[in-house]
């Protein structure tokens, strides 16, 4: 399994009156193959989940991915380190299903007949098939997300990053994209407002106003998580 | 769910223009597109684009892509041949018209008989004596076919905002309209770049 360690990291980002802290003095050391952050809006765990894959670099302190840090290896980090997205019509780039696919396929698999034929097996463990000659945007929801997700597996990471994927999902997508996470090889590292899905984590991190507040086991993590909006 | 899907879209099928390597075919594109603006006079245009709508029918491409892939362009092109008919005359605004279909048509036409990775090949070949002289091929393809598919993804923002608009009873208030739908459209590319990020596309 993967190794991700943030080390006193923190995050600043400008304002309208100085420097806004997202997020202070973090240290962790992520082993474990299903990890959960959860807490409120603007908690900051979105700008956590982001630092893994450099999307966000932080303003002092570091990440490291295996061993290799994120400021300084960005491109190394983000073969590793898949990241799936809250909205997915967001992060589909391709007009058609299996041109998005494709793209990803495109630096590890240069001969075209190997990538158009890798392109629909990936579709195809996606059950997405079918729909591989039609626009990204003609997707339900659901569909969508599980059509960035297999973009993402694509290019073979050995992390993958979600950042709330199921927020915008009705509950039979919620539940199919969810089983199809939680089926990952791969170490997933799970930012979420579904407290169910985290409590199927083997380790959670709750965060607030830039903190992270409680670490440890899932059920611990929603209990304290649940009495803290509890207590006014 | 989109309801308009101008250029970009790929319509599988076996006629000759499917069959004909993207390469060539964007080079005749570029030829083509180099002579209908060349011509002058408001027939030569009309005919321009009957030729262009008579390749689609060839190329088998439903009618219902081709107005699908014009009717976000009608709005444009009224007000384009107001003005040009005010200002220049009736001739000069058919010409201005039936070239800007003429394109528009041939367009959609490329986009629905090549598949984008065939055409990202084609670039990459195409740039790739230009290595040399600090082109990256894969980028300018990847950017190339960024282009092409933000083109559709422009019109859907801009059909939400309007629409976005309307349920404030905003519809006439160009702020109402414009300002959203730049923010929202800068806000796109933002996520375009995020996405490749996270995919760790364009990094080499």
């Amino acid at each position: 399994m993967t190794t991700i360690e943030l080390d006193d990291v923190t995050v600043t980002a400008a304002g309208s009156d100085g420097d806004v802290v997202i997020l202070r003095d973090v240290t962790a050391r992520l082993t474990e193959r299903r990890i959960a952050l959860i807490g409120g809006n603007g908690s900051g765990k979105s700008t956590f989940a982001r630092l893994l894959n450099g999307l966000v670099s932080p303003s002092s302190g570091t990440v490291t991915v295996d061993g290799l840090d994120v400021a300084d290896d960005g491109p190394a980090v983000r073969r590793r380190v898949g990241f799936v997205f809250t909205q997915p019509a967001a992060q589909l780039v391709m007009p058609t299903v299996a041109e998005d696919v494709a793209l990803s396929l495109r630096r590890s698999v240069p001969d075209k007949r190997e990538r158009q034929s890798r392109t629909l097996e990936v579709l195809e463990s996606f059950g997405l098939a079918h729909l591989a000659p039609n626009s990204v945007h003609s997707l339900s929801g659901g569909q969508q997300q599980l059509l960035a997700l297999a973009g993402v597996l694509a290019t073979g990471p050995s992390i993958v990053v979600a950042d709330e994927p199921t927020t915008l999902l009705d509950l039979r997508n919620t539940v199919i994209v969810a089983d199809r996470l939680f089926a990952l090889e791969q170490q997933l590292v799970l930012v979420t407002h579904d407290l169910d899905l985290a409590a199927r984590c083997d380790r959670a991190l709750v965060v607030e106003a830039g903190r992270v507040v409680f670490d440890g086991p899932p059920d611990a993590a929603v209990e304290h998580y649940r009495r803290s909006v509890a207590t006014p | 769910m989109r309801r308009s899907l101008p250029l970009g879209i790929f319509v599988p099928g076996t006629s000759v223009w499917h069959r004909i390597p993207a390469g060539p075919k964007l080079t005749g594109l570029l030829l083509v597109s180099i002579v209908v603006v060349a011509l002058r006079g408001p027939w030569p245009a009309v005919a321009a684009t009957g030729v262009a709508l008579a390749v689609t029918a060839w190329a088998r491409i439903p009618a219902r892509t081709v107005w699908h892939g014009l009717r976000p362009f009608l709005i444009v092109l009224a007000i384009l041949a107001a003005f040009q008919w005010w200002q220049r005359g009736w001739p000069v605004a058919v010409e201005v018209v039936a070239t800007t279909m003429a394109l528009v048509v041939a367009a959609t036409t490329f986009t629905a008989t090549t598949p984008m990775d065939e055409l990202l090949d084609a670039i990459v070949r195409g740039l790739r004596p230009f290595r040399r002289l600090g082109v990256n091929p894969e980028k300018v393809a990847l950017a190339f076919s960024l282009m092409i598919g933000a083109i559709p993804a422009i019109f859907d923002i801009a059909h939400e905002t309007r629409e976005a608009a309307k349920a404030r009873g905003l519809d006439r208030s160009p702020r109402a309209n414009l300002s959203p739908l730049a923010i929202r459209v800068v806000a796109h590319a933002y996520d375009t770049g995020s996405a490749l990020h996270a995919r760790g596309i364009g990094d080499e």
